[in-house]
């Protein structure tokens, strides 16, 4: 293999660590930016010095003279581009508000751009963006700008779509996995896997999943809710979207320095993703989730925060599932039902369903 | 969620435990053959929870490992033929063959594509007419009946460009080799519950008729596996070597027999390279006779060089062959990780260095 040219392989789009290398090596190396090499969700940016009000805020004082926006932008290449529970979209819309929410921002304006393949019919390009629409409405944002390029057949997949957002952070909101201390819980609003198991049941045509259906949905008021509960006591939040719940994790114990301890049995799963996972022999920790939030808190207000989660519509079946630790510094061990306790790794690359 | 949440239940498995340890007087090693267990007992941490007299060792039992280098390299080969179409199992594009992988192939520009399915390879085949769908089949005698249904199924339907590179394997000659061999002292066999349930735990009986050893056909379940474990450590105790199924609701004496025949109708017995060990005489299934107009490597020829030397220092082989345990590895960990594979036993999730690497119990 010495001396080919390294070419770019699918697993370094899976969210895994050879992902996390390329934006290292590459992008975060040339692009030689602070707030980029936090590798956040969505970048933090400052205006200082300046004395105005953004039109419609409720949290924004007129007297604030720093000006704090987070910043994001993703794009979603899926196959398919509908699925149950949402299409691609709805994805675009939610994931861009959600990356938004977790940096603790009230997500506002939105970017749309679409790159689509020739031959693509109009009527499916106008389903997504209805969709979009309909998704941006519930948010509360509104989709303010866009491109359109359209390319030779093959060069795409149909269609794919870009979305950046910008969101207003409130005074006093700072959210990042420095703020994790020992002792903090960790919640989630709920089931994890729904998503990624619902595309890929719907993918390969797998009748036996059909009763799965996607979470994905717009978290900002989830998380608006939360954050009145309890102000100052969320340390971060994260939204575990490819690579799934352990992924995240993970990537908080590196970038914390801390450990993390998560109970298995108290991590909510939905039966019919459990019984998916078991027959692709896949592990949910690992899969996908589009309205899913991790939230580390203070031990204090813990009550509160789950006591918030649970009563908004998209937090119901949210759980207490762990907590920071100052032992095992940047690993994640999970405690088994059977009482064992293992080490549960970042994915290299995507998981695969087993051979045999 | 039924028959899952029964055998993964908390209380039964500490009773379980409690009835090793009080029969468990002299140190014992067992080998699990299937890499289905190895990843099982790693996720469960069950290694953690047995008495120190009690060891369990990774066999060979992962398709995807004991490829032979020389096999994949004739892979990356076949995904070159003009128009091919290459396709197999997900894992099988990351294991490094002695010059790349099927996903370096793929990203400079050949059309390798991941299947569930041998049945989803026959689609593709079925909706790309004019070009060549080479299927990749490896596994072992729990996979080998489907690609035989499909190569039947192809057959019927008349689809022409529809081939198979066959690196399947059989696992009896494999134990047999681990045990002539004699380089690991092992205590019994825990038989692999997928191969069993088409092969029929009769086909283990050679382990305590030629060797004296004990074989307890399992299941993939922390009870299941803590089961086979008590029964092993009773028959060792007592030194009444024998098979026995402790996967019933799967595994019966004679297997499947109509997957058994689907199988030997379309492949034969032949010899087959594994990594690891190198030729095993009638370890293999080769596409018979008259199925040679299927045989991707009859049908296209392709000139592959002689494999590269093995990695240096890599000793995928001896892990393979549960002589040594992944950590006794010099570059695991160090070089090799699932990241930057050296060897295939850190590529596929049932290979024994990546169970080691994903779910390591805590140190």
């Amino acid at each position: 293999m010495k001396g080919e040219p390294q070419t770019i392989l699918l697993a370094h789009g899976s969210g895994g660590q050879l992902s996390h290398e390329l934006v290292e090596r590459v992008f975060v190396r040339h692009f030689d930016s602070s707030i980029l090499a936090e590798l956040n969700d969505a970048a933090i940016v400052e205006f200082g010095g300046f004395n105005f009000h953004v039109p419609g805020s409720t949290n924004l004082q007129p007297e604030t003279d720093n000006l704090k926006l987070a910043f994001t932008t993703d794009s979603y290449v899926i196959q398919p581009l509908f699925f149950p529970g949402g299409d691609i979209g709805k994805l675009a819309v939610c994931g861009t508000v959600n990356d938004l929410a977790v940096a603790g921002a009230e997500p506002r304006y939105l970017s749309a751009g679409f790159i689509i393949e020739e031959g693509l019919l109009l009527e499916t390009l106008e389903r997504v963006v209805v969709s979009m629409a309909e998704t941006a409405r519930a948010a509360g944002v509104q989709i303010v700008t866009g491109d359109t390029k359209v390319v030779n057949h093959g060069a795409a997949d149909g269609l794919f779509i870009n979305t950046a957002g910008v969101g207003v952070v409130p005074p006093g909101v700072h959210l990042s996995p420095s703020n994790l201390r020992p002792g903090d819980l960790i919640l989630i609003n709920g089931t994890i896997g729904d998503h990624g198991m619902a595309v890929m049941m719907q993918r390969e045509g797998m009748e036996f999943g059909s009763s799965l259906v996607s979470d994905c949905a717009p978290l900002n008021g989830l998380i608006a809710d939360l954050l009145a509960a309890c102000p100052g006591a969320v340390h971060c939040m994260r939204d575990p979207t490819r690579g799934g719940l352990v992924t995240t994790l993970n990537e908080w114990a590196t970038a914390a320095g801390a450990g993390i301890e998560i109970e298995e049995t108290a991590i909510p799963v939905r039966e019919e993703v459990r019984a998916a996972c078991e027959v692709l022999g896949l592990d949910p920790l690992y899969v996908a989730n589009e309205g899913k939030v991790i939230v580390a808190v203070a031990p204090q207000v813990a009550e509160e925060a789950l006591a918030a989660l649970q009563a908004h519509p998209l937090g119901r079946e949210a759980a207490l599932i762990g907590q920071v630790t100052d032992e095992h510094p940047g690993r994640v061990v999970l405690h088994t039902p059977l009482g064992a306790r293992r080490v549960v790794e970042m994915l290299v690359g995507a998981q695969l369903p087993r051979i045999c | 969620m039924k028959y899952i949440d029964e055998f993964r239940d908390p209380a039964l498995a500490r009773r379980l435990l409690e009835d090793i340890t009080r029969r468990s007087t002299r140190p014992v090693q067992f080998m699990e053959f299937c890499g289905g267990h190895t990843h099982a007992i790693f996720k469960f941490g069950l290694r953690q929870m047995l008495p120190p007299t009690v060891r369990l060792s990774s066999g060979p039992g992962c398709p995807v490992c004991v490829t032979s280098a020389t096999d994949l390299d004739r892979a990356i080969a076949l995904a070159g033929v003009p128009d091919a179409i290459l396709a197999t199992f997900g894992d099988m594009v990351r294991v490094p063959g002695s010059r790349g992988s099927l996903q370096e192939a793929r990203s400079r520009g050949a059309d390798v594509r991941v299947v569930y399915s041998t049945l989803d390879a026959l689609q593709i085949a079925r909706q790309n007419p004019d070009r060549p769908v080479i299927f990749l089949g490896v596994g072992f005698e729990t996979t080998a009946p489907t690609v035989a249904a499909a190569v039947l199924q192809a057959e019927e339907e008349d689809i022409s460009n529809f081939y198979v590179f066959s690196v399947h394997k059989l696992t009896p000659p494999a134990t047999r080799a681990i045990l002539d061999a004699g380089e690991v002292r092992l205590s019994g066999i825990i038989g692999p519950g997928h191969v069993t349930t088409i092969i029929g735990a009769d086909a283990w009986r050679f382990l305590p008729d030629d060797y004296g050893m004990p074989c307890v056909v399992a299941g993939f379940e922390p009870l299941d596996i803590l089961r086979t474990v008590a029964m092993l450590v009773e028959m060792a105790e007592e030194g009444r070597p024998a098979v026995r199924n402790a996967y019933g609701r799967s595994v019966r004496a004679e297997g499947n027999r109509t997957a058994l025949k689907i199988m030997y109708r379309v492949f034969e017995v032949g010899v087959a390279d594994w990594r690891g060990f190198g030729p095993i005489p009638d370890s293999g299934l080769v596409l018979r006779e008259e199925y040679t107009h299927r045989d991707a490597t009859r049908v296209f020829p392709v000139e592959i060089a002689p494999p590269a030397a093995e990695p240096k220092g890599c000793r995928c082989g001896e892990v393979l062959r549960g002589v040594v345990e992944p950590p006794e590895c010099p570059l695991f960990r160090r070089v090799c990780s699932p990241r930057t594979p050296v060897g295939p036993c850190m590529v596929s999730a049932e290979g024994a260095c990546a169970a080691y690497y994903q779910y390591g119990e805590e140190t």
